[in-house]
């Protein structure tokens, strides 16, 4: 779905109506320059691309460059395509806002998780952990991951100790408390995943308008 | 200023008076029963003050009958209608939690008669 490319600026609260207090992420989302549209036709699918944020010009490669400068566009930092039904009404140079949301609507919010290096069972995988006084424990060991002779192996898919975060993560209908298209700022209701300064992309839900 | 702290000053309420720990204040809360709206005053010394700008809130301790009653205000929260220095105490921490585990006369703060200007804003 249609959305925009954005940057985590961090989190705050606001109060709500009867005084109580929502807490929110706060998203500079656009402005995103249309960079190219795709249309069945000619690509096999319709998309839009969008560019956000500025960088230099010698920080890309040649064909990359290309491509801006074939639309005489200033090259974008983030260029991300959205998967859209319909591509009528949008042309290269155009740019997007966060007029494209509606405060109370909600949307959904994609970014890549916090890095946590080699994590353990209870943060990786929720497990419990064991009791930290009363005489000897497990502490946060994992435990039995299996039975003995028979099957004699470890079941595929055991959740074990590994590499967590750094992955890519969708949190669905986030509410839009606030937005302001002066500083191009959203608000929208919750966490959203990554670090703050970090890009995410704000889309539209699926069947939504 | 940071693009938080601009969003945040839009909601800040302005002339919220400069509270420490160690202070008696009065907070009118706002009540709301059924369709009616009353305020009710809580009356204490503020033990603790935390966080900053939009987020700042501060807990407030009274002994009623006999029991301890602790509440925690959002500063800047629409629910507060009002908030009265009574009176400054001079006090030698900033949580004054330790009050918790006190009871009576061994529980007084003493008054600071001179306070002095708090620095900056």
């Amino acid at each position: 779905m249609i959305g925009l490319i954005g940057k985590k600026i961090g989190m705050t609260q606001v109060f709500g109506d009867k005084g109580e207090a929502i807490p929110v992420t706060v998203i500079e989302a656009g402005p995103c320059t249309v960079a190219e549209v795709r249309t069945a036709e000619k690509c096999g699918y319709s998309a839009v691309q969008l560019g956000f944020g500025s960088q230099k010009p010698r920080r890309f490669t040649r064909p990359v460059l290309g491509q801006f400068e074939k639309h005489n566009l200033p090259p974008s930092r983030h260029l991300r395509e959205f998967r859209i039904a319909d591509t009528a009404g949008l042309e290269v140079g155009q740019r997007l806002t966060v007029a494209l949301f509606e405060k109370g609507t909600c949307v959904d919010v994609q970014g890549v998780t916090k890095g946590r290096g080699f994590a353990g069972v209870v943060k990786r995988h929720g497990f419990a952990a064991g009791h930290a006084s009363h005489g000897p424990t497990a502490g946060k060991q994992p435990g039995s991951i299996g039975a003995s002779a028979y099957p004699s192996r470890v079941i595929k898919g055991k959740r074990l100790p590994g590499r967590m975060g750094g992955e890519q993560l969708t949190v669905k209908n986030l509410e839009v408390v606030a937005l302001d298209p002066e500083l191009n700022v959203l608000m929208v209701k919750g966490a959203v995943p990554g670090p703050v300064n970090g890009m995410v992309l704000v889309m539209k839900r699926k069947g939504d308008s | 200023m940071g693009l938080i702290e601009k969003i945040e000053a839009a909601h800040l309420k302005k002339n919220v008076p400069q509270l420490r720990p160690g202070d008696t204040v009065e907070v009118l809360v706002r009540v709301i029963e059924g369709d009616k709206e009353r305020q009710q005053k809580f009356k204490g010394e503020i033990i603790n003050v935390r966080g900053a700008g939009l987020r700042r809130t501060f807990t407030v301790r009274k002994i009623s009958e006999g029991i301890g009653v602790e509440r925690t205000f959002p500063l800047h929260g629409p629910s507060i209608a009002d908030i009265k220095v009574v009176k400054h105490s001079s006090v030698r921490r900033a949580k004054l939690f330790y009050l918790r585990r006190r009871a009576g006369k061994a529980a007084r703060l003493t008054e600071k008669k001179t306070v002095e200007e708090p620095v900056g804003k």
